[in-house]
């Protein structure tokens, strides 16, 4: 299978406007998107896609020992974007995909023509002076969280073992999008709170937005100054809203923010 | 308290903890439950503080990521498991279940907590439980690697003037010991012994009888010249061993007479082995013999050939001719095509036999394949 089919990707709108890419942060699939795309449809061509070990990728091509850093997501979307063949993409990418964003558009500087960064940070752990706002101690909490709280998933081997599932055990939840096998998710986790891509800023040469929540615990305002005041060409909206995910808790203000910027740029 | 209460009171006095958030998260009721739990009173609660803020770091970050996006698709979360932070710092593990009060209202959320702090205890025992059992399996697989590697020769020994190559492909992941083995060693100064045999079976038990095997051969070989013979004595003492495996065998005697190789061949339940004669023309060799270690009276034939320059002799266990794919079982009509197919090299014999049977089956071996090819040398 091609990369397209085994990252689930779904497009929209007409075929060769200019396309727009929405890629899903540390949590859930694509379908975080699902107030957001549809508005970009009539004059772009939309991307959607799951993460490799998200959503509804596939989870066979999942290796642990590939994403150990963000640059494996990095190369995969670049392959992506090789494989669609799209340039001038309009990148948009939430909370660590902001960040896969940024490499992204560092290491295929002809595919990417802009950038949108939703409730991004370029480093969560507070470090000497930076204020991230969290520490490893957080880190290491919230992988346990995570082992404590599966969402429904269960291991299809585990299943077997037991012999034929119930039919309550079967019952497929509503919330597939926010399921996700737990050792990956626990390695997403890490691998997304334990980075550190301030470095990288600099290095970003097309024009990008940052979308700020007005208050947002994972990624604060502080943050989102910070990317601001290190990337060259960049500008700031503030979203008042409550929250990580502006793109759910406030799509309107999302939507127009994005089209005023793409209008400008 | 009155039986005979009303909403409010079930509110006030139910036995969870109850909270009601608005929009902006901030706690605009909760009951006298949840300030238990919280080790607070309600004027330092009601209207003061955000509910995630009696929540850990990482509770946030699961909220943010996690919850409100369940929440905002479904209305609802159920069973999450979280710690509420009291005002002494302790944490108090707790069940969540949330929904949205109404659509209008955003993020506005009815939460339900309930204190789980011995199902905390049960869970903290059972994934300490499970870790230890997965270091345990994975112990016991890479032991299981070790025993294989003691029972497959990385690669055949050098024998002047013959020709010989093997392959061995594990079933499956590869993470169990199988029950195919080949050996190859010498008997004389002018003799070779070629055994490739297959322990019904698989684990560390069928590794064990392999071993038993292996050794066996090797000690009575030199003894016992005639392969068949050989196969008795093996029989004898995996009888006598009292183990429920059994095997099948090939046993290929090799002697150097007069700058040729005499070929001594007797078969236990073993398919027989194939002679690629010099135009690729494959027959088979070998006489049916009963599996070692299985009947009360077992019976050995020894076939005899001069092999002839250019030809190849190929011995192989049933993973390779039964490897199920989507077009059936790969049978021996295919292995004969293909082995008349291949170029004339034991190499390229050996791997192209491997390679086909794996690709068969779609790279997912259902049982070993172990495979041994030997010629005069070129």
């Amino acid at each position: 299978m091609n990369l397209s089919g085994r990252l689930n990707v779904t497009m929209h709108g007409p075929v060769g406007a200019p396309p727009i890419v929405f890629v899903h942060g540390f949590g859930c699939g694509q379908v975080m998107w699902r107030h957001v795309a549809p508005a970009f449809a009539d004059d772009h061509r939309v991307v959607l896609l799951d993460l490799p070990g998200s959503g509804d990728s596939d989870l066979s091509l999942y290796r642990a020992e590939r994403y150990t850093s963000l640059e494996a997501y990095r190369d995969d979307l670049v392959e992506l974007l090789d494989e669609l063949d799209l340039t001038d993409v309009v990148f948009v990418g939430h909370s660590v995909s902001a960040m896969i964003g940024v490499l992204v558009a560092n290491a295929a500087p002809q595919r990417v023509g802009r950038l949108v960064l939703v409730a991004p940070s370029a480093r969560y752990l507070d470090d000497d002076g930076y204020v991230g706002g969290f520490s490893e101690r957080d880190i290491d909490e919230l992988l346990g969280l995570m082992e404590r709280n599966h969402l429904g998933w269960q291991d299809p081997l585990a299943s077997l073992v037991a012999g034929a599932a119930p039919a309550d055990v079967k019952r497929e939840l509503e919330d597939s999008f926010c399921r996700t096998r737990p050792d990956i998710a626990a390695q997403f986790a890490a691998v997304t709170f334990r980075g550190d891509n301030r470095a990288d800023l600099a290095d970003v040469g097309v024009p990008t937005l940052v979308l700020q929540s007005r208050n947002d615990s994972v990624a604060p305002m502080a943050a989102g100054a910070f990317i601001r005041d290190h990337t060259e060409g960049s500008r700031m909206t503030v979203i008042d809203t409550y929250g990580h995910c502006p793109h759910l808790s406030a799509p309107a203000q999302t939507i127009s923010a994005i089209q005023e910027f793409l209008e400008e740029h | 308290m009155d039986l005979d209460h009303g909403a409010d009171d079930l509110f006030e006095h139910a036995p969870c903890g109850y909270v009601v958030t608005d929009r902006d998260g901030v706690i605009v009721q909760a009951n006298a439950e949840f300030l238990r739990m919280v080790g607070r009173e309600a004027d330092e609660v009601i209207a003061v503080r955000m509910l995630s803020s009696l929540l850990t770091v990482a509770g946030r970050i699961f909220v943010e990521t996690h919850l409100f996006p369940m929440l905002e698709h479904s209305r609802v979360v159920r069973e999450i498991d979280l710690d509420l932070v009291a005002a002494d710092e302790r944490r108090v593990p707790a069940l969540l279940n949330a929904s949205l009060v109404s659509p209008e209202t955003g993020r506005a959320v009815l939460a339900v907590f309930i204190e789980a702090r011995d199902r905390h205890r049960y869970e903290d025992d059972l994934r300490l439980a499970t870790r230890s059992a997965e270091l345990a399996r994975e112990q016991a697989a890479s032991l299981a690697e070790t025993l294989q590697k003691t029972l497959i020769p990385p690669a055949p020994p050098h024998i002047p003037h013959l020709d010989i190559a093997a392959a061995y492909r594990p079933a499956g992941t590869g993470r169990e010991v199988g029950g195919d083995f080949y050996d190859v060693f010498q008997v004389s100064p002018t003799a070779w012994i070629v055994v490739l045999g297959d322990v019904s079976g698989k684990g560390v038990p069928a590794a064990l009888v392999t071993s038993l095997v292996r050794y066996t051969v090797r000690s009575f070989a030199i003894e016992h010249p005639d392969p068949a013979e050989l196969l008795g004595q093996v029989d004898a003492v995996l009888t006598a061993n009292e183990t429920r495996h059994y095997c099948t065998l090939v046993v290929a005697r090799l002697d150097r007479h007069d700058g040729e190789w005499e070929l001594a061949l007797s078969l236990a339940g073993h398919p027989p082995a194939l002679l690629r004669g010099p135009g690729g023309e494959v027959t088979e060799l070998g006489l049916f013999g009963t599996p070692i270690g299985l009947v009360d009276v077992p019976g050995f034939v020894t076939v005899r050939h001069r092999l002839q320059g250019g030809s190849s002799v190929i011995l192989y266990t049933d993973g390779v001719t039964e490897g199920r794919g989507p077009n059936g079982m790969y049978g021996e009509k295919r292995l004969h095509e293909l082995i008349h197919g291949l170029p004339d090299d034991v190499h390229a014999i050996t791997d192209g036999i491997a390679r086909a049977a794996l690709d068969f089956q779609n790279g997912d071996a259902s049982d070993d394949i172990a495979i041994v090819t030997f010629a005069p040398h070129r």
